[in-house]
């Protein structure tokens, strides 16, 4: 199996505060990985930087075996990775289009190559038409992330990082986003998806990794690791009851 | 009629206030960088338009034609160089690099070219008018007016339509969601303010043909061109315009009132726009 991702001892810190403490994963092609745990466990962090987002060494962070630790954030994307932000992070001010445009621009600049388009993203999120020229502050919580998710599409990216996709939408609208996650799958873009929910994040994913004050306590396959194992993996040791 | 006169000359001289002001709108409204430079940067120009002029004797046109990509160069180096370092969600520290360069500029020109007030030779131009419905036009505020209107129509079009306006105004969004989605800021950001002080270049070689130009002249179009974009409302390039013409309708109609009174009329318009509609004529109000 072709290993897309990885990251090797990763250390970051935000100014003194230190947030991840080695932290070692991997992610193959077409996969698609959870990574899981409390709040305050690092799980941005993570994300953030692998996206160059914070300072972190060359050799923390691999691309298709290249090292690219702290390489700019829209380099990176010119790489082939793009994030779904917590917090969606859209521009507002701008119509649902121009949001997703300014990615279809970003990506014919750079003559970056892959299947999605502004119509095959209508087929995946229909409403994304209907509200073409609304303004991105006025849709629903639930409308907006599927623009952040189609903005981060139309990068062309072979490795999505999605982060907190679910945070604050009703469960309705949560099965609407994870049931899009699959077809995205089947592109071959390999996936990593931060997820608070348990049960969500198991069963949207292959394997999982579970941090815990910013080191990866336990990992495995979604199938098999038991809610004892990561239970004790997300509060600590003596907390061994979900 | 006088006061029908006075709002025609009101309007002319919005013409050239918008020139200044378009560049403030797309730096100050679009980017949130506070250029405290702007009107030195219009007397640099024109200063160096005059001297064009003067050496190698070229007519207004040929000017612009030079002029406006040397004002184009002049602001990708200067957000290339000064800017992109300071450029940030703290206004501060551009508003202080700007403000120390202002003062370095102003004493450049002075070394450079005195204290002395110079223009630049229109060969007629200047004192050209026409008659339209029984007041008379000079000629050269009305290409003011039009060159502005032309350029405030091909700004807007441009934030608008095209790839690098989209990109800049996702940028101004969010910066970092920007960079998330491949968009370079600092690269969009040089181009902008490229345009910005390329506008300029128009401004410049308008303001040294209408008026005279010295060292020193730099704030007061900085205050005119701040005036208009808030009169207008933040990041509203069709605001920056009409801020303009309220600026220099309600200069023009205090001369009318009081010759002493024209500049004061305009600046009390602002601060009665800034208490009662802060954010502006077409500006959103802040969530």
């Amino acid at each position: 199996m072709t290993t897309v991702l990885s990251t090797h001892g990763l250390f970051a810190h935000y100014g003194d505060f230190q947030a991840l403490y080695g932290v070692d994963t991997e992610l193959h092609q077409g996969e698609a990985v959870a990574l899981i745990g409390a709040n305050g466990a690092g799980k941005s962090t993570f994300l953030r930087s692998i996206m160059g987002l914070l300072p972190v060494a060359r050799e923390m962070v691999r691309l298709n075996g290249e090292p690219v630790g702290g390489t700019a954030t829209d380099r990176m994307v010119q790489k082939g990775v793009a994030i779904v932000p917590e917090g969606r992070r859209l521009f507002t001010g701008m119509s649902v289009e121009d949001n997703l445009r300014v990615a279809v621009d970003q990506a014919a600049r750079v003559g970056a190559k892959g299947g999605w388009t502004l119509p095959r993203l209508h087929q995946l999120f229909p409403i994304l038409k209907e509200k073409a020229r609304t303004q991105v502050q006025s849709l629903s919580g639930g409308q907006q992330q599927m623009v952040a998710i189609g903005r981060a599409l139309l990068c062309q990216p072979r490795v999505l990082l999605c982060d907190e996709i679910s945070l604050g939408l009703a469960p309705k609208v949560i099965r609407e986003i994870y049931a899009a996650l699959p077809e995205i799958r089947a592109t071959g873009t390999a996936m990593i998806v931060v997820e608070q929910d348990v049960g969500l994040a198991r069963s949207a994913s292959d394997r999982l990794y579970c941090m815990l004050e910013g080191r990866v306590t336990l990992t495995g396959k979604s199938a098999d690791v038991t809610r004892e194992q990561i239970g004790k993996a997300y509060f600590g040791a003596g907390h061994g009851v979900v | 009629m006088e006061w029908f006169d006075a709002l025609v000359q009101g309007i002319l001289l919005g013409g050239m206030y918008a020139q200044y002001a378009l560049g403030m709108a797309l730096m100050f409204g679009v980017m949130r960088i506070v250029n405290i430079s702007h009107g030195d940067l219009v007397i640099l120009l024109s200063l160096i338009g005059i001297s064009i002029a003067t050496a190698w004797g070229l007519g207004p046109l040929p000017v612009l034609i030079v002029l406006v990509p040397l004002a184009v160069l002049m602001g990708w180096v200067l957000q290339k160089a000064v800017l992109n370092r300071v450029v940030g969600s703290d206004p501060l520290p551009s508003l202080i690099a700007t403000f120390g360069l202002s003062i370095a500029l102003q004493n450049l020109m002075l070394q450079i070219w005195s204290a002395n007030s110079r223009s630049l030779p229109g060969h007629g131009l200047e004192s050209q008018s026409i008659e339209i419905g029984g007041i008379y036009v000079g000629l050269l505020p009305l290409i003011v007016l039009a060159v502005a209107t032309g350029l405030t129509w091909g700004l807007d079009l441009m934030l608008k339509r095209t790839r690098f306006g989209r990109a800049l105004r996702a940028a101004s969004a969010d910066v970092e969601a920007a960079a998330m989605t491949g968009i370079n800021p600092r690269a969009v950001y040089a181009m902008a303010t490229a345009a910005a002080v390329g506008i300029l270049g128009f401004a410049a070689v308008f303001q040294a043909l209408r008026s005279t130009v010295a060292p020193a002249d730099g704030p007061a179009q900085l205050i005119y061109a701040f005036e208009a974009v808030i009169i207008g409302g933040m990041g509203a390039i069709w605001g920056a315009f009409i801020g303009s013409m309220v600026l220099g309708i309600s200069q023009a109609i205090g001369f009318r009132i009081d010759p002493g009174f024209g500049v004061l009329a305009g600046h009390i318009v602002f601060l009665i726009m800034l208490a009662t509609r802060p954010q502006g004529l077409f500006g959103k109000a802040s969530q």
